[in-house]
């Protein structure tokens, strides 16, 4: 493991990602990407009588998920790294009470899941654990009910606000495997534009995720036709518009290559959302290539 | 029908543009201006109740009767009115007496049918009215109409 | 396109990059909807007038049952609909201010009905009550300071 250029950390056994999981809620379901998801639900609550306990269940039962299909027992598993958008990650604390692993719980708002890998790989890399947990969850309700307004007010949503996905995701992480492997990553800095409407994020993040593009294109010597695919967390339409304008000004060109998960994963034209959020985040403020 | 003969429709067609004008001031501060629902509301309710202080808004009720009070300017304009009349009837106490006692009926009302909505209904998301809800339309119909008979309706 | 430098930039660009609220559409559909609404009113004023109860009480019987309608719809998950469609024109009447009491209401019943129906109900409403209670207390101590009629003869 060594640090190459400003900001990035290269890894010399690469860690591998072994297996995942993800259960996601009815409105995913509906989206293009509806048969990539292990278990679809019926709706928000699943039996729980609250949106904050639905979420804990579907963390609890992704990262149960992830480990039968490894096939590692949970013993072996020598650290756990989760975290979710609500207050003190509630979500993931209680859903992963019962899993017996040491817990890291983290925030990184959109970009917690590939935060947790990056932390699972430097610690895989550094020889403090073989087999690490990374996990994620997000639910629409529950994060609407903490960030804006309650669902039954009648108000009208800007063509550029997002919808948060319900839904988690959990990846093992081992030390040694056939890969998918993380070579890479770069932590970005945090870039403020002074964007304030908060039904605009994706114009809010754009810069920050343009900055950690370039410093990872920059720290590498790679350019971007090196890439099979580039992925950023939930930018939406306008902050996937404004983030390939952005890159062309500065001589980056990704166009045929970069994508956003958040467009991904819902249907435009067919589902009422202004555009996705969350989950998924492969890529806001770090980048890892994945070679296969 | 003795009532339907009753109505005013002049009257009717002043309070649909009068209330329908009001609205498009407030979608254009939604659309233009970014601004939270709750500042909107508390926008229109401030304005309702410096123009009723000044007695212009009680023009526009005479003018469009419900299409100037139903909009939360009227609700203002209520507040404003209530303080003033109970400032003349019992002096510097009526302030702080007349406008909430205005608005009473509106916020008990609010309060009360929510005690109804929390015990029936359950919030969910995007879901439409399932079968165990008909009973709870049937149960508030009823409960309504016992409203209207104790209104002397 | 020109490479941006500093903030303003960045936001002018967004502005200019962002797609608008189809402004005169939600309008359209605002003015109908809260038209209707405050005719809906009128109806049921008409009615009280024509049972011969005096302006004040039918103005007060008019919000209660306009307010009694909207939390139903609340309840029934219609009311955020009809919001989406009108924008303003189901927020501006007295119909919007039963919505955002009777929707926090609802939302935070999980957290219990002390903390959480009670403490939570005046979340969006709230401002409404405080800002125009204090109008209303302003309103009526200068009314008692310039003790005239010419205040209010505009």
């Amino acid at each position: 493991m060594q640090k190459i250029g400003k900001q990035t950390v290269k890894f010399d056994t690469p860690p591998t990602i072994l297996q995942t999981a993800s259960i996601v809620g009815p409105k995913e379901a509906d989206g293009p990407l509806a048969s990539y998801f292990d278990q679809c639900l019926e709706d928000e609550f699943w039996g729980e009588k609250s949106w904050e306990k639905a979420e804990s269940k579907i963390i609890k039962e992704t990262v149960n998920m992830a480990i039968a299909k490894s096939g590692i027992p949970s013993e072996q598993i020598d650290y756990c790294f989760a975290g979710d958008l609500l207050n003190q990650c509630i979500s993931s604390s209680f859903g992963l009470r019962e899993l017996n692993i040491p817990f890291f719980g983290i925030f990184g708002a959109c970009s917690t899941f590939v935060e947790a890998l990056c932390m699972a790989s430097i610690f895989l890399e550094g020889g403090a654990a073989s087999y690490a947990l990374c996990a994620a969850s997000s639910h629409f309700c529950s994060a609407e009910k903490q960030f804006r307004f309650p669902l039954e007010l009648g108000n009208q949503r800007p063509p550029t606000s997002q919808w948060t996905v319900t839904g988690s995701g959990a990846a093992i992480v081992a030390k040694n495997g056939m890969g998918p492997y993380i070579t890479h990553i770069t932590p970005g800095k945090i870039v403020d534009m002074g964007i304030k409407d908060a039904n605009n994020m994706g114009a809010a993040m754009a810069p920050a995720a343009l900055d950690t593009l370039i410093s990872h294109f920059k720290d590498t010597g790679r350019s971007p036709s090196y890439y099979d695919a580039i992925l950023t967390g939930d930018l939406g339409h306008v902050g996937k518009e404004i983030l390939i304008e952005m890159a062309e000004t500065k001589g980056y060109n990704i166009k045929s290559n970069y994508n956003d998960c958040g467009v991904l994963i819902f249907d435009k034209e067919k589902q009422d959302t202004h555009s996705g959020r969350k989950w998924l985040c492969l890529l806001w403020n770090c980048i890892f290539w994945i070679s296969i | 029908m003795d009532f339907l003969t009753s109505i005013d429709w002049m009257q009717m067609l002043r309070c649909f543009i009068v209330g329908g004008l009001i609205c498009i001031i407030g979608q254009i501060l939604i659309d233009k201006t970014k601004l939270t629902p709750a500042r909107i509301l508390v926008i229109f309710v401030t304005t309702g109740a410096i123009l009723g202080g000044l007695g212009i808004y009680q023009h526009l009720v005479d003018f469009a009767g419900c299409g100037a009070t139903v909009p939360l300017t009227g609700f203002g304009n209520a507040l404003a009115k209530g303080a003033i009349d109970e400032v003349a009837k019992s002096g510097f106490i009526g302030a702080f007496i007349g406008g909430t006692k205005a608005a009473a009926g509106g916020i008990s009302a609010a309060i009360f049918f929510r005690i109804y909505c929390i015990s029936y209904f359950k919030t969910k998301n995007e879901k439409t009215i399932k079968n165990g809800d008909f009973l709870s339309v049937f149960s508030f119909f009823f409960y309504f109409m016992h409203f209207l008979q104790f209104l002397q309706f | 396109m020109k490479p941006i430098q500093t903030k303003k930039d960045y936001q002018n660009y967004v502005e200019q990059k962002s797609p608008n609220s189809p402004i005169i559409k939600n309008c359209f559909n605002a003015f109908w909807v809260g038209g209707l609404i405050c005719s809906i009113g009128q109806i049921i004023f008409n009615y009280c007038k024509y049972r011969g109860m005096d302006i004040q009480i039918s103005n007060t019987i008019v919000s209660i049952i306009l307010i009694g309608l909207s939390a139903f719809l609340t309840g029934l998950n219609l009311f955020n609909r009809i919001g989406k469609f009108a924008g303003a024109g189901s927020l501006v009447p007295i119909t919007g201010f039963a919505n955002s009491v009777v929707s926090p209401a609802m939302e935070y019943k999980s957290e219990g009905y002390v903390m959480g129906v009670g403490g939570k109900m005046f979340t969006v409403a709230g401002p409404v009550l405080v800002f125009g209670i204090s109008a209303s207390i302003v309103v009526g101590i200068l009314y008692l300071i310039f003790n005239t009629q010419s205040i209010t003869l505009v």
